[in-house]
């Protein structure tokens, strides 16, 4: 599978794939190729505010690419606000502004330069709920595909087959592959989801407690899943669950009401952790 | 009741109780209904979609509008048969089937609305976000939206089609009657409730069995529409999320 991946994902895509004759699935303009360590999220000055509500409070970051940077902190602290301004998600939620820089390489995502369409394909999210369209199992991961132009029946059918393969999905549903996707399993669904995110070639997975709605079983195979992906691609997640952040995060960033607290290597934060609040949090003193 | 009265025109002397059928009421409702159904979804599926993906959750004219819909769907459909003839005699047209269309579509668009725009209020928010953060534009979220309320807009025809079919009063004075079957828009058309109505009426017992006949006609149509309505849903809702 890792080979099917490097193939999937890489830039390596070459004559020795037996059915697609074009390097790149997408349209002739896609910008980024994937590089050896591809650009970080740099956070800048970052404050949102949902009506009245402060609830970002000078936020600044740089995450580094290709590498898993877990975001942790009590419930309200402001971590799923973050990850949702990453992919703009923050325009649909009413009275919301947002003031500062993101900057994804030399692209600013607040400001209005990038269109918002083109940075939503660059940064997907998974969720927390796996959510599941309303269609096939198929149609899920070819939804995004077909909008961002691939038309092609049979090309759509190797990327779906790809990624459904990526995300270890494959041999669990090639013979229902038009069954509606609300019947599999909630974990089978969750992959789903990772691969139809997957599909539309982003450079950033944003995962928001992607596995917290899963049994240990599925949970484990999303995470190892997140392990295996992080060689393509750059990842932020948000988690509750401070055992899968210590087994499989390189930067840990703790957050407390709207304010990062603390940011560092995973090893640094969790056996060093720096600021009292961080070493009470990681104790279990409060949550 | 014979065969005769469901596949032949009304012959002479129809109405003192000679040969004929009422095949003019059948054909000219299928054509009323159909055309109107068609033209009612094309309408209002956009408007809902407005209603529920453009316009934010609090916005005043999603309230407006929604107001306006109760209160539309709640008007007698003679009321609607009145605003039609006066509309055609301002633009001087006679009764025809073109007329009847139009005041069909008015009478049902109201229901298509506001009963699709029960099936898409329901729609849960994090599809159109998971939608969104695939880079999807509004407008392509369509898809996604018509998929999950698709068994709404199969109970919205079905409701609409029972109400257009079952409606005397508005085509009364816009589609008129004939006894030939239309075959252009400016020409009157003839429909089923009317048939009951007039046939109902005389004092000659075979024109009152006819008009009982054509009842069963209307009702058996309703049924079977209902039975193929229920069949379309079944299917459509297949990937529906719960």
């Amino acid at each position: 599978m890792k080979n099917m991946l490097s193939v999937a994902l890489g830039s390596t895509w070459s004559s020795a794939n037996p059915v697609g004759r074009e390097k790149k699935f997408f349209r002739p303009d896609h910008k980024f190729l994937r590089e050896a360590d591809g650009p970080g999220i740099d956070v800048q000055t970052l404050n949102v505010y949902i009506k009245e509500h402060h609830i970002l409070k000078n936020v600044n970051l740089a995450l580094p690419g290709k590498q898993i940077t877990y975001i942790i902190g009590p419930s309200g602290c402001g971590k799923s606000t973050l990850l949702k301004t990453m992919n703009r998600l923050t325009d649909l939620v009413e009275g919301a502004r947002v003031e500062g820089k993101i900057m994804l390489g030399s692209e600013d995502i607040v400001g209005s330069g990038e269109s918002v369409i083109d940075l939503r394909r660059k940064v997907g999210l998974v969720s927390q709920k796996p959510s599941p369209l309303p269609m096939s199992i198929f149609e899920n991961i070819a939804y995004g595909c077909r909008i961002h132009g691939i038309r092609n029946k049979r090309k759509l059918t190797m990327v779906v087959n790809h990624y459904l393969e990526a995300v270890g999905l494959w041999e669990e549903v090639k013979d229902r592959l038009h069954a509606p996707a609300t019947r599999l399993s909630i974990g089978q669904q969750q992959r789903l989801c990772l691969a139809r995110s997957l599909a539309v070639e982003p450079q950033f997975i944003l995962a928001d407690e992607a596995t917290s709605a899963l049994d240990p079983l599925s949970s484990k195979n999303v995470e190892e899943l997140f392990v295996k992906l992080k060689r393509d691609y750059s990842i932020v997640m948000v988690t509750h669950t401070l055992q899968q952040a210590q087994r499989i995060a390189d930067h840990v960033v703790f957050m407390y009401l709207g304010e990062v607290v603390e940011f560092g290597s995973a090893q640094q934060v969790f056996q060093h952790p720096q600021h009292e609040l961080t070493q009470r949090y990681l104790s279990g003193a409060f949550s | 009741m014979s065969w005769d009265m469901i596949t032949k025109l009304p012959g002479g002397g129809f109405y003192i109780g000679k040969e004929g059928g009422f095949l003019n009421a059948i054909v000219g409702s299928v054509y009323i209904v159909g055309a109107s159904t068609l033209l009612g979804l094309i309408i209002s599926i956009p408007v809902v979609f407005y209603l529920n993906v453009y316009l934010k959750k609090d916005s005043k004219l999603a309230y407006a509008s929604r107001l306006a819909y109760d209160v539309l769907f709640g008007i007698p459909s003679i009321v609607y048969g009145a605003f039609g003839f006066a509309l055609m005699i301002h633009l001087g047209l006679r009764a025809s089937l073109l007329g009847g269309i139009i005041v069909v579509i008015l009478l049902i668009i109201p229901i298509f609305i506001r009963s699709m725009d029960e099936a898409a209020r329901q729609f849960p928010r994090d599809i159109l976000e998971t939608a969104y953060s695939l880079g999807v534009t509004r407008l392509e979220t369509i898809k996604v939206v018509l998929r999950q309320i698709a068994p709404g807009i199969a109970t919205a025809t079905l409701l609409s089609v029972g109400r257009a079919i079952g409606d005397a009063a508005g085509v009364m004075f816009t589609a008129g009657y004939t006894d030939s079957i239309p075959t252009s828009l400016s020409q009157p058309a003839a429909t089923l409730p009317l048939a009951v109505f007039f046939q109902m009426s005389s004092p000659v017992k075979e024109v009152q069995e006819r008009a009982y006949t054509a009842a069963l006609v209307l009702t058996l149509i309703v049924l079977v529409i209902s039975l193929a309505g229920r069949f379309i849903t079944n299917r459509f809702s297949k990937n529906k999320l719960q």
